[in-house]
C-alpha cells in the first residue's frame, strides 16, 4: 500500500491504522521507519515533488519482492511542504519473522533513497532550493549527455 | 509527435518533437546550454519505464521523461 499526502503526514493515525489493518494477519513483526524533518542549516522545512507513475511501478516491484518472503510493505510520503519536526515519510514492513522484516526495511529504504522519483527542496528564507548535493542519480543517468 | 517532459527541479516546459529515437533527442537537447548539466545527471524514462541505452526506437504518441537526481524521505 502506497499513500501520498499533501503536506505533513498524520503519523500517529497512519501507524495506528496500519497496525489495526494487520493485527489479525498473523505477522510476527511490524517494523515502521518514520522520517522526520530536522532543524539543520537554518531551514524552515522541506518540500517534495513526486512523479507518481514511476513511483507506483517502483513500489509495486518491491511489494512483489516482499511477497516472495511472505511480507508486505506499506509506505506513505508527503507532497509539497513539510515543516520542522513534522514527518514526510513512513515505510513499514510486516512479516512473519523479525529477521526478514529488519533486513527488508533496510534494503527497501536504501533503494527508496536511490531510486524513488521524489525531489527534495530546502525551504529557506522564503525560497524553495533544490537539494542537489543530497540527491542521488538514478541508475542509468547521463545517457543523453555529451559523455553519455 | 513525442512528448518530452522535464521532471522535478528542471525548469523547462514540455516539448513536442518529431523524433524516432533517443539519439535525436540527445542532439536536440545538447543544443540547449541550460540543459547540459541536467543531461549529465538525469535518468530517462520512455512511457514511464527507465531506460539504460539510447538505442531505443520511439514512436508517435510516446512520452519521454527526464528524471534528475532524487532524494525522497
Amino acid at each position: 500500500m502506497l499513500k501520498l499526502y499533501d503536506g505533513a503526514l498524520p503519523v500517529s493515525k497512519i501507524l495506528k491504522e496500519w497496525y489495526e489493518e494487520e493485527s489479525k494477519s498473523n505477522y510476527g513483526a511490524y517494523i515502521p521507519f518514520v522520517g522526520t524533518v530536522r532543524s539543520e542549516d537554518g531551514i524552515d522545512g522541506l518540500s517534495f515533488d513526486i512523479y507518481e507513475p514511476i513511483l507506483e511501478s517502483w513500489f509495486s516491484a518491491w511489494q512483489d519482492k516482499a511477497k516472495e518472503k511472505g511480507a508486505i510493505i506499506k509506505m506513505a510520503h508527503s507532497r509539497g511542504d513539510v515543516m520542522l519536526h513534522e514527518s514526510s515519510y513512513i515505510a513499514s514492513v510486516f512479516s512473519p519473522k523479525r529477521r526478514v522484516a529488519l533486513e527488508f526495511i533496510d534494503e527497501f529504504v536504501e533503494d527508496f533513497k536511490a531510486s524513488a522519483p521524489i525531489w527534495k527542496y530546502d525551504l529557506k528564507d522564503s525560497k524553495r532550493i533544490y537539494a542537489l548535493d543530497r540527491s542521488t542519480e538514478i541508475k542509468g543517468s547521463g545517457i543523453l549527455g555529451v559523455n553519455g | 509527435m513525442v512528448r518530452v517532459e522535464f521532471l522535478g527541479p528542471i525548469q523547462k516546459a514540455p516539448l513536442e518533437l518529431e523524433i524516432t529515437n533517443l539519439n535525436q533527442l540527445a542532439t536536440i537537447l545538447q543544443d540547449d546550454k541550460d540543459m547540459l548539466e541536467w543531461l549529465e545527471n538525469s535518468a530517462v524514462a520512455v512511457n514511464d519505464t527507465i531506460v539504460n541505452s539510447l538505442d531505443i526506437e520511439i514512436k508517435d504518441g510516446d512520452k519521454v521523461s527526464l528524471l534528475p537526481p532524487v532524494c525522497g524521505g
